[in-house]
């Protein structure tokens, strides 16, 4: 593994410049580290840094640069062979993007057949020369990797092995070209920063600096996660709308994708949107009131013990992961309501997945979230103001309803909307408990579709990208990810501006 | 001039003590208890909800963890063993064996039994088992021509009969099997030929076709998550205490600052799925496809990784912050004071008194990304694989589940063998995540300090 290798020769270099740096600082101090500026380790940590980091960096940009490179020149070798001739318009835009996808598949395929080739000249099953070699009217390539145990998904076609074989030599290449480079580039810092290693150098101000930088590095990966958020979804919601009215999107009240129907199919959002807001409405009719009453009795009344027991019992319910409750409301609250409201009961509820299914588990796993963000809130309420509602001859529920709810009511609307936000982005629990048709409907027992369990069901599976019915998933991302964006800012907007300052 | 004091009293003229209460007051008592009343019921609805959860997985749960086997003698001889290998439907050959053998083995314990060929009570054992059979003689080639025991898996049938979930009534529209043959289980469990025993194959196996949930495993989905967690672990615990300090300690006050801080709020409320989407978008399609990085495929572990520890960043940043800002400020002047640098500071002082809070920040954290579903449906993490440990990069890179999603699998089976076995996982993720929790609250009452 010779990337491996490369890594290990660099380390070594670092290590080596450690202990070299930190020498030779001494000795130009006369082996008094007092006489140094800085520590002398120092020193060794000033080397070794200016070892790694610029070889690393250079190792991650070349890589990127060798692998774009690479593909593309190999990409030529893999024809795009599909005709277009007499195609107009759409449907000449539909068929260049199948023409790609398939390409792509067997770029995918490429890849996979030089990773087999490699393993198969690492494993000594061909030399080089022979994987070079191989074609197809000779070797039965696809039996040769399946009996080493390597993935085949497609057929090797003849310009998928020479492509391959072709990046296989490519790669060869720039990888010697590469240890070549890094290794240059480790040797030149790490003479540059060994003659810097002197005893007035300012080594700890120099390692500072660095680590400084590193330190800001790291904290800018949150702006990356989002600006990645924002391209990712950006990008294909795009190219959605790009094939698909956008309007038919907003504001269609029928949603039923059909696998190859093309632009041609109702692909609206309404249905989903109704069936997501109405999931969540009922599973804040019941978290809100049972998690706010909850909160206040745990931080008004219950005794120390009681709140030691009850807090973490609630804090369990909070960490049970989604597809518990998923499996929960599907195989005991779903029969369960169905016996009543089913047709052998009131006979209102077809089956046992419904809003109100998924609505009621959802209001259970919601009710933590409320109490936890509602108990401190009512925590934060001073003191003083309950002493002075209890010397006014207030009773102890007067004083939490005439004055430290509605000193904590901006804080409660804060945590009820981000409950909600939290209801509107839950998935595995409507996945299961929810059904999967899209319908406008005012029956909270018939079964509904929400935007996240659709983001689901059109992304899993065989997902053909060219497809509107698999890019809506992306619209509908780009839906759900500016919902409760604005969900959160409005909490956040409502707590800091009514909050009351005490 | 004499005052009536009792006219000036205002409510009921009658002789009122102090000790009695007026009704204005007992109204007001009845409201207070009323309300204390309905906070209680508050409380009790949760922790019933969760008597009621808890009950029902481990309810319907705990029988995954028992599996019903028969116990058969037989001798495979040389020859049936190399025709059966030359045969290109080799495990259904071992299967005959099999079968031939439990009718013997039926016989010789005295059972009266209307079957009289092997194939009649095919029903009764695995469709695996056959395979079982071949495995176990490749790897003893001692044992055949030798009589030996061999314990065979029963149908899922078969077990979910033992385990009540199947009934003569429910097995009259199927064809495979008969109420002859659950007669015959019913007397075979007599005699104890067939019992139900501890199932090993659910916590060490993989997942099988949707024809054996006999044979089914929750084993290869816990190494997808182990795989998962080291690339979350590895990820998150450096990006995220860097990120801290730096915020914490070093970043000035300006716009850029703030922006990185209402950044990693807004994170935190993402929805899980969208970071399924990005992971989707950003890894698969375009680090894996147009970049052609091969390690960055559908179903890696790598990629599920890298989105769990997307999601789960601002989680740790946020309390890798609490806990750094818990550290007073006078250890810092103190070191200051001393010549420290404010690198120094940072890390020598502040940063190890802060380490109990951001490890046990950290653990919460993992926690969260273990149970954690939507993003592995939306990479592809719900392959089909068999248990196969090969190299350390395959074990990053190469297709596989998650325990959450392994669950999601057998749910979407929608049948009650596949329920069970769901039921099943659920257990074994929930003890993981307890594990993980208790730890972390071992952690913080163990390191907590009050400055």
């Amino acid at each position: 593994m010779p990337g491996l290798w490369l890594v290990l020769i660099v380390l070594a270099l670092a290590i080596a410049g450690y202990v070299i740096g930190r020498q030779r600082a001494l000795q130009s101090g006369g082996g008094n580290s007092r006489a140094l500026h800085s520590l002398p380790r120092f020193y060794g940590w000033n080397v070794a840094i200016k070892v790694l980091l610029p070889a690393f960096i250079w190792l991650a940009v070349w890589s990127l640069v060798q692998t774009i490179i690479v593909e593309k020149t190999v990409s030529g070798i893999i024809p795009k062979e599909e005709i277009t001739i007499g195609l107009e318009g759409e449907d000449l835009d539909l068929a260049l993007k199948v023409i790609d996808a398939n390409h792509s598949l067997r770029m995918a395929e490429m890849r996979r057949t030089a990773e087999g080739l490699n393993y198969l000249i690492a494993a000594d099953l061909l030399t080089e020369d022979e994987a070079q070699n191989l074609t197809l009217d000779k070797v039965d390539v696809e039996k040769l990797l399946k009996d080493a145990g390597q993935v085949v998904t497609g057929e090797i076609i003849a310009p998928v092995l020479k492509a391959s074989q072709r990046k296989l030599a490519l790669d060869k290449r720039a990888d010697i070209m590469k240890s070549i480079f890094i290794i240059g580039v480790a040797l030149a810092f790490f003479i540059y920063s060994v003659l810097q290693s002197h005893k007035d150098y300012r080594a700890r101000n120099s390692v500072e600096f660095m680590i400084l930088g590193l330190l800001v590095l790291m904290a800018c990966i949150a702006i990356l996660t989002t600006v990645g958020i924002v391209l990712s979804l950006a990008f294909n919601t795009v190219e959605f709308f790009s094939i698909y009215n956008w309007t038919d999107y907003l504001f269609g009240t029928t949603w039923s994708p059909r696998s190859g129907a093309g632009t041609h199919q109702p692909l609206g959002l309404l249905p989903l949107l109704w069936g997501t807001l109405y999931i969540s409405i009922i599973a804040l009719v019941v978290a809100v009131p049972i998690g706010l009453f909850a909160a206040i009795y745990l931080a008004e009344y219950a005794s120390p013990r009681v709140r030691g027991f009850v807090k973490p019992a609630l804090e369990v319910l909070a960490g049970i992961p989604s597809i518990v409750y998923g499996l929960f409301a599907l195989i005991t609250v779903g029969p369960m309501l169905l016996d009543i409201f089913g047709n052998s009961g009131i006979g209102i509820m077809p089956g046992a997945r419904s809003v109100m299914t998924a609505g009621l588990v959802m209001g259970i796993m919601l009710i933590p979230f409320v109490s936890s963000l509602s108990d401190d809130i009512i925590n934060a309420v001073p003191q003083y103001l309950r002493d002075g509602s209890y010397g006014l001859g207030a009773t102890h529920s007067e004083t939490i309803k005439q004055v430290i709810l509605p000193a904590a009511l901006p804080g409660i609307v804060g945590a009820i909307i981000l409950a909600a936000s939290r209801a509107i982005g839950e998935t595995m629990l409507v996945v299961f408990g929810a059904g999967a048709a899209g319908k406008l409907s005012g029956n909270p027992f018939e079964a509904m579709t929400t935007v996240t369990a659709k983001i689901v069901s059109q992304l899993t599976g065989d997902a053909d990208f060219t497809q509107p019915e698999v890019l809506v998933a992306y619209a509908l991302g780009t839906t759900l990810f500016i919902l409760t964006l604005a969900l959160n800012f409005i909490a956040q907007r409502i707590v800091n501006k009514y909050r009351e300052q005490y | 001039m004499t005052m009536e004091h009792t006219d000036a009293v205002p409510g009921p003229s009658t002789k009122s003590s102090l000790y009695a209460l007026s009704p204005h007051v007992k109204k007001r008592n009845a409201k207070e208890a009323r309300f204390k009343a309905i906070g209680i019921g508050a409380i009790l609805i949760g922790l019933v909800f969760l008597v009621i959860l808890v009950t029902q997985i481990v309810g319907n749960g705990a029988s995954a963890f028992q599996q019903t086997r028969i116990d058969v003698e037989l001798t495979v001889s040389q020859e049936e063993f190399d025709s059966a290998e030359k045969s290109s439907l080799k495990t259904s050959k071992y299967r005959g064996i099999l079968e031939n053998a439990l009718l013997v083995t039926i016989q010789e314990n005295g059972i009266e039994t209307p079957f009289t060929k092997g194939k009649d009570i095919r029903p009764l054992i695995s469709s695996g088992a056959g395979n079982t059979l071949r495995q176990h003689l490749l790897t003893h080639p001692d044992q055949i021509g030798e009589p030996f025991k061999f314990n065979v898996l029963t149908n899922g049938t078969v077990d979910g009969y033992l385990k009540g979930r199947v009934s003569r009534e429910s097995i009259a529209n199927d064809k495979s099997i008969n109420e002859a043959h659950l007669e015959l289980v019913d007397t075979l469990k007599d005699s104890g030929v067939l019992r139900k025993g501890f199932n090993m194959g659910f916590i060490t196996g993989n997942d099988t076709s949707d024809l054996r949930p006999e044979q089914s495993g929750f084993g290869q989905s816990m190494l997808g998550s182990l795989a998962m967690m080291i690339v979350v672990l590895l990820v998150c615990l450096p990006i995220s205490v860097g990120a801290s300090i730096y915020l914490e300690e070093f970043a000035p006050k300006n716009k850029i600052t703030d922006f990185i801080e209402v950044n990693i709020s807004n994170l935190a409320a993402v929805p899980s799925i969208v970071f399924g989407i990005l992971a989707l978008a950003a890894f698969i399609q375009f680090g894996g496809g147009t970049l052609g990085f091969s390690a960055l495929r559908n179903s890696a572990p790598l990629v599920g990784g890298l989105a769990l520890s997307l999601m789960t960043l601002p989680t740790i940043i946020i309390a890798t912050r609490a806990s750094l800002k818990a550290v007073p400020g006078t250890i810092r002047e103190a070191a200051l004071g001393l010549g420290a640098s404010r690198m120094q500071a940072v890390f020598h002082h502040i940063l190890p008194l802060a380490m109990p809070g951001i490890l046990t920040g950290t653990i919460i954290g993992l926690a969260a990304a273990l149970g954690e579903t939507a993003p592995l449906l939306m990479i592809g993490m719900v392959a089909f694989v068999q248990m196969d440990l090969d190299s350390v990069s395959g074990f990053f890179s190469d297709p596989n589940v998650g325990m959450p999603a392994q669950i999601y699998i057998w749910a979407t089976r929608a049948d009650g063998a596949w329920y069970e076995r769901a039921w099943g996982g659920i257990i074994i993720l929930l003890v993981f995540l307890l594990t993980m929790n208790i730890i972390a609250i071992i952690l913080r009452r163990r390191f907590e300090r009050r400055w």
